[in-house]
């Protein structure tokens, strides 16, 4: 007879339900993020079962207001110069204005990661990629500065750093020299948050105009509200599948 | 028509010497200019996020054109058995390598990270042209540098069709690639045309071809080496037809884009109420760079004239440099048409012209594109037999007719060294 056999059934339990506990307090927290957020674990890859996109209604959006550009420029550390054809913009307001009737809209444009994105096509050394999620992403250690991703995107989405940088965010590295545009705040998405600019003009703005989501889940409110409305595309024309859709135009 | 002697030049003279030192001069600006523009960030050029490609694209662009148009006078003779381009041949091979290397220094010098240029190398995405580009521009330096060597080297004499004729499609295939940049680009309206790719190609028959005749009179001036009429009128035809061809493509191209309505904005910003690019294409491309040549080439007396010919290949470089910043710049400045029919605005210069005004380093830059080509040439030409002692229609015409009293034959002039006799006809 070996010593563990002499061991009482007490104590047996005791340790099963330590090792229980350990692993629970492991392992839930993990679990229960991912079960509310959706987040998707950092040690997987990127899969296409997800495509984010975004709503905008522009009926929503006030004129004037650009909250959505603050937060952009705050969370990812966008600093202007004072000189505004070179500072990088990842996300502007847009007045229209229809010359028949006179009628104004104001809306916010950024990248429309589309699901045929053009910057990608052209960009000669990869650095321009797209997710199997949907966004649209630039390498900033393999982009070599040409620019002709900015010359193929129709929605004039991306900026050139045009001057050294300081006082990066962590999250978002850039580049002197090279070519950047909206993330979608991936750092945000990939631990279960949603972009910065769609946050403010839920939170700060109050105006909800902004819905960031799951287009492949038919059970996200983004997914329900296009079920329900007609919406427009940016240069639908072209067929580039943008991932950003609009309400109201 | 005699055997052709190749001689190097003595490279000598004050005037040679000082050529290099202004040349080298020229050079090493460029580098400075990259120095302050890469040290600085682009935010000190011209250059903005709305106009993103600038004055050393236009430099690059029109070399590289005129590279492969350079290359023609070469294929002339190997591919379409002109004899009397023959001699040519090695100076349009040189000629063309040199301006491809020029345009590629400012090219790669005008990245945002130049210092990544081994990426660009190693790193490909098929589907983009200016990958196929890169492939195409290497390539077309081993193959056009295997060409230049069976014609200079005699044992591969026999060779020289078959490189020539290989030559002549990968330069076909290069404009191609150039002109598909634009022609590819989907979102702006003053491109995504499929006109683009044969029109680079038919500009690079014209700006080459001016680019070579100008470099031409210059080396034969500047050596003494005699020079015919015969093969100067010749090619002063040749490029009268080439800037005919590209006065055609131009047409083609609006008339194209007048038809379609959705273009009418950009061909009205273009054509006339385009400030700056209304006149460079009016007086630059069109004036300067076709009509004007055209009278100088083919009127009966100043077609005759050397100066008058030299200006007219002046006038179709200084014309194409001005098609090149219409195409790329005015391309650019004509604002995006996201939202058609809306009147836009936004603080990042949505729904107007983008503005642009090339800045000192960027000229600077694209000068010293042009510097690097001419110095390679100058350079070469003293170092290996490019070009040949004569060029007199007497020695190099197969059809030549002797005028009554003989003129003494042409002998090798004094500033070279007899090196090479080579290619009998």
């Amino acid at each position: 007879m070996t010593k563990t056999d002499t061991q009482s059934p007490d104590r047996r339990r005791f340790l099963g339900n330590a090792a229980a506990l350990a692993a629970g307090i492991t392992i839930a927290p993990g679990v229960t993020l991912y079960g509310v957020a959706q987040a998707k674990p950092l040690d997987q890859p990127v899969s296409n079962s997800v495509r984010w996109g975004m709503l905008i209604d522009s009926n929503r959006c006030a004129d004037g207001c650009t909250d959505c550009v603050t937060a952009c420029n705050t969370e990812n550390g966008l600093q202007g110069h004072g000189r505004p054809a070179t500072d990088a913009q990842w996300i502007r307001k847009v007045n229209l204005r229809d010359p028949k009737t006179g009628a104004k809209k104001s809306l916010p444009v950024l990248c429309m990661h589309c699901s045929e994105p053009p910057c990608v096509d052209v960009c000669p050394t990869g650095a321009s990629f797209k997710r199997d999620d949907g966004i649209v992403l630039v390498d900033k250690h393999t982009c070599i500065g040409c620019r002709y991703c900015m010359m193929a995107c129709p929605y004039k989405a991306r900026s050139f750093v045009h001057e050294t940088l300081s006082e990066q965010t962590p999250q978002t590295p850039r580049g002197k020299g090279t070519v950047e545009s909206c993330t979608l705040c991936v750092h945000r998405v990939d631990a279960g948050g949603t972009p910065a600019c769609v946050e403010a003009c839920t939170e700060k703005a109050g105006r909800d105009a902004m819905v960031f989501g799951d287009l492949n889940d038919p059970a996200s409110e983004i997914s329900k509200k296009l079920a329900k409305h007609v919406t427009t595309r940016l240069r639908a024309d072209l067929g580039l599948e943008p991932g950003v859709h609009y309400s109201g135009i | 028509m005699k055997r052709i002697l190749f001689t190097q030049i003595q490279g000598n003279s004050t005037g040679y010497i000082a050529l290099l030192g202004w040349l080298g001069a020229f050079v090493a600006a460029a580098l400075g200019a990259v120095y302050f523009m890469e040290h600085n960030g682009h935010y000190v050029t011209g250059m903005n996020n709305q106009i993103v490609w600038g004055m050393p694209h236009v430099f690059a662009v029109f070399l590289i054109v005129a590279a492969s148009g350079a290359l023609n006078i070469a294929s002339i003779s190997s591919v379409f058995g002109r004899v009397m381009y023959k001699p040519l041949g090695r100076l349009s091979t040189l000629l063309s390598l040199a301006l491809l290397a020029g345009g590629l220094m400012v090219l790669v010098l005008d990245l945002g990270r130049p210092d990544r240029l081994d990426v660009a190398m190693m790193k490909y995405n098929f589907k983009s042209i200016f990958a196929w580009n890169i492939y195409l521009y290497t390539g077309f330096f081993a193959v056009v540098g295997v060409y230049m060597w069976m014609m200079m080297e005699r044992r591969m004499n026999r060779y020289t069709k078959i490189a020539g004729t290989v030559a002549f499609i990968w330069r076909l295939a290069l404009t191609t690639g150039t002109g598909s940049i634009f022609g590819f680009l989907v979102a702006r309206q003053a491109y995504d045309a499929a006109i683009m790719a044969p029109m680079f190609i038919i500009m690079s028959f014209s700006f080459g071809l001016a680019i070579f005749i100008l470099v031409l009179m210059a080396v034969s001036n500047g050596t003494g080496r005699p020079l015919g009429d015969v093969l100067i009128a010749k090619m002063k035809n040749l490029l009268g037809v080439f800037v005919a061809a590209v006065l055609y493509f131009a047409v083609v191209q609006h008339l194209t884009n007048l038809y379609a309505t959705e273009h009418h904005g950009v061909e009205a910003f273009i054509l006339s109420d385009g400030g700056i690019y209304t006149g460079l294409f009016w007086f630059g491309q069109i004036l300067i760079g076709g009509l004007l040549p055209l009278a100088l080439l083919y009127h009966p007396t100043t077609g005759k004239d050397r100066m008058m010919i030299a200006l007219a290949a002046a006038m179709v470089v200084i014309g194409g440099m001005a098609q090149v910043y219409v195409i790329i710049i005015g391309g650019q400045a004509y604002p995006l048409s996201i939202f058609p029919g809306y009147e836009v605005s936004s603080s990042f210069y949505d729904g107007i012209v983008g503005s642009y005004s090339p800045s000192l380093p960027e000229v600077v830059l694209g000068l010293g594109g042009v510097a690097t080509t001419l110095l390679i040439v100058a350079i070469a030409i003293k170092a290996l037999p490019f070009l040949p002692a004569t060029l007199a229609d007497a020695d190099i015409d197969p059809h030549y007719v002797e005028p009554e009293p003989e003129p003494e034959p042409e002998e090798a002039d004094s500033d070279d060294e007899g090196e090479e006799a080579a290619e009998a006809a």
